[in-house]
């Protein structure tokens, strides 16, 4: 489904992804691990299409074709979904607001009619239900005032509002506490099928429990540099990263 | 000949038209000395730094209106709010068209200046009010001198305007270039209440300017919601001086909703003269090309105990220019006052300009006045999350703006007009997207 080859990528003329390789098949969980600075969150930005990031060589392929060239938007309507790691605040837009104009203007790209209201707001009830969000947080402004965990939340509401085929999950477990971590966990948990599948970027091995990965890589130095199975998380976790680094460098 | 001496020569013609031996005269007479003597202001004013008339000054207007113009309800339909039901009062090229007004004089009086100046039943009104607190600067002077028509409405003590007025101004383009100088009056007697909507909308792209007085007169108790919808087209320029005296414990609100022209100036002045009032200014502007919109403002509080909010939204593209110039006078007499100025404005492009000057006069030691001014762009964050929603770049700047505004609107109190602003906005920001959802 996402193939990512050879991605050279740079913002402001340094260069932070030198040589990536990544290979994501439908019904698939990859985790990407990795310390502070290695590249994680440039990779999720990158895959989602943000501009200020230049790629210098390489592909991105979804389901064999290059999106790179494509606007955010575009891969958005092409099933993208980017769970942000500090998602924006947007005073005056409503929740709800959002999401509808997000469905329907998806719908628009592809070609379908709006989504009558009484079925958007069914879709809404249901996944917030999934989520277990308060109604009146459907009418509050996008993010504002939220705690980190009421934002991760929402993020995780609207993916589930989108159904993505490929679903980037950048830190979603930085800011949850364990509750919220396992409410958001199992939401990702029923979102999973084997027509999707989910890129989750982490710090820590601790989400990796609820969601638990095919195959985990470790990214370092704008590389992956060491792949493997769930074991390897635990492995990370135990002895931190600098035996890597050192493997590396040796 | 100079737009200035045409009209002054004019004064004689008009005169013709008019009862010279009504009280009303001596006033116009008084008026146009006045506008003789000073008239139109230039950037050597302080209140005209930013705004230039002179571009707008150069056409040859004709000043009075030829012929009687008549429009089809079906052609202009979309200038209405067409789905409430309202009173309404209409002017083709400044004269009354009673095929497209609804009138009343059932309980309220929504009619005709023309009729209020002529009638004795109205005189004692027109006597209290006439003129009594409009400015006498060159502009509101020369609208004084030529004052023969415009709206007026009279809601007497303890009733309620049972739907709101519409006054809606158009201009053929019949004529090159035509001025118009509408004069409106508005009584809201204590303990009433009244809604109003004003647009000046010309058909076609021949130069129109419009330089409108409206003298409201807000009593105790009473609550008046004035609408200004201001969308017009690129060559059509509007002077828009409206003045407002509210007594104890009154409500009054005006949103201006500038959307287009060529030059726009708005002359807001909101005279309290009573405890507990308030008085509410909101605007939101919305600007490309090379059009100018100035707002200036002025609350004048003299009592204790009283409020005034303003809160003013720009957004500019292209080569647009807007100026926000509020001024906020504070009496010794008038203690506990609670003023508040906001002014934030967006600017789309490196070539277009926002001048914001507050002007704070504070007499009084025990008061709440505070003023804030924003200028920035739009935030490139918030449109790469809303793009990776799927969501367009064009449609995430407009809901992004909209979202700017969107304080301003949610205190529109009609449903049909908030959302009519809604759809002007989205044809404005040319995207198909729902706002108000």
């Amino acid at each position: 489904m996402l193939e990512i080859k050879d991605l050279h990528a740079s913002v402001e003329g340094k260069e932070i992804l030198k040589g990536l390789n990544l290979n994501v098949k439908a019904g698939e969980i990859h985790a990407i691990m990795g310390p502070n600075g290695a590249g994680k969150s440039t990779l999720a930005s990158i895959v989602a299409g943000k501009e200020e990031y230049e790629v210098t060589k390489g592909n991105i392929l979804l389901d064999n074709e290059d999106i790179e060239e494509l606007a955010a938007e575009e891969r958005a309507h092409k099933g993208v979904f980017l769970s942000f790691q500090y998602p924006v605040e947007i005073p005056g837009v409503t929740v709800t607001n959002f999401m509808k104009t997000a469905i329907n203007e998806t719908r628009k790209a592809q070609g379908l009619e709006e989504m009558p209201a009484k079925d958007m707001l069914k879709k809404i009830r249901e996944k917030s239900e999934l989520l277990e969000i308060d109604r009146k947080f459907l009418s509050r402004s996008l993010n504002e005032g939220f705690s980190g965990g009421e934002k991760k939340r929402n993020e995780i509401f609207q993916m589930a509002m989108m159904e993505p085929k490929l679903a980037i999950l950048d830190e979603t477990d930085s800011g949850l506490d364990i509750d919220a971590l396992r409410i958001v966990a199992n939401g990702v948990n029923k979102l999973k099928s084997n027509d999707n599948a989910i890129v989750v970027i982490t710090h820590y091995q601790r989400l990796l429990e609820y969601i638990v990965p095919d195959f985990v890589h470790v990214l370092y130095d704008g590389k992956i540099v060491k792949s493997g199975t769930k074991e390897l998380a635990l492995e990370l976790e135990e002895k931190g990263y600098d035996w890597i680094k050192e493997e590396i460098n040796a | 000949m100079e737009l200035k001496e045409k009209l002054v020569s004019s004064f004689l013609a008009f005169e013709n038209t008019v009862d010279v031996d009504a009280a009303v005269h001596d006033i116009r007479s008084q008026a146009i000395k006045i506008f003789e003597e000073k008239g139109f202001p230039t950037k050597k004013e302080e209140a005209w730094k930013y705004t230039s008339l002179n571009t707008v000054l150069k056409h040859d207007y004709s000043i009075f209106p030829k012929e009687e113009n008549a429009l089809e309800f079906k052609d202009i339909k979309k200038y209405f709010i067409h789905d409430l039901d309202t009173y309404k009062i209409v002017f083709i090229d400044g004269k009354y068209s009673s095929h497209l007004s609804e009138t009343t004089h059932d309980k309220i009086d929504v009619c005709l200046m023309s009729s209020a100046l002529s009638h004795d039943k109205y005189k004692s009104v027109i006597d209290t009010y006439f003129n009594k607190i409009a400015k006498q600067d060159g502009l509101t002077s020369l609208n004084t001198a030529f004052s023969k028509e415009g709206a007026y409405i009279f809601i007497p003590k303890n009733k309620l305007a049972d739907k709101p007025i519409q006054i809606i101004h158009f201009s053929t383009g019949k004529e090159s270039a035509q001025m118009l100088q509408p004069r409106n009056l508005i009584v809201a007697e204590e303990n009433s209440q009244v809604q109003i909507v004003e647009r000046h909308q010309s058909l076609n792209d021949n130069p129109v300017l419009t330089n409108s007085v409206t003298e409201i007169f807000v009593d105790k108790n009473a609550i008046v919601d004035y609408y200004k919808i201001q969308n017009d087209h690129q060559n059509a320029s509007l002077i828009d001086n409206t003045y407002i005296e509210q007594q104890a414990n009154s409500i009054a609100s005006v949103h201006t909703f500038a959307f287009g022209g060529n030059i726009t100036r708005n002359n807001l002045n909101f005279y309290q003269k009573g405890e507990g009032i308030d008085s509410i200014l909101n605007g939101v502007t919305i600007i490309e090309g090379k059009q100018h919109v100035d707002h200036n403002t002025l609350v004048h509080h003299t009592e204790p105990n009283c409020e005034s909010h303003q809160d003013y939204k720009g957004i500019f593209d292209e080569k647009a220019t807007g100026v926000f110039n509020g001024k906020i006078i504070v009496n010794k007499e008038a203690q506990k006052t609670n003023a508040f100025q906001s002014n934030n404005n967006i600017l789309l492009s490196d070539k277009a300009t926002i001048n914001s000057k507050p002007q704070l006069e504070i007499f009084a030691d025990d008061v709440k006045c505070s003023h804030g001014c924003t200028i920035g762009q739009l935030d490139d964050n918030a449109l790469f999350y809303m793009k990776s929603r799927g969501i367009a770049e064009k449609e995430a700047k407009a809901l992004l703006m909209y979202a700017f505004a969107n304080n301003v609107l949610e205190s529109v109190k009609i449903p049909q007009l908030k959302t009519r602003i809604n759809k002007l906005i989205a044809n404005k920001l040319g995207v198909n997207i729902g706002f108000d959802l």
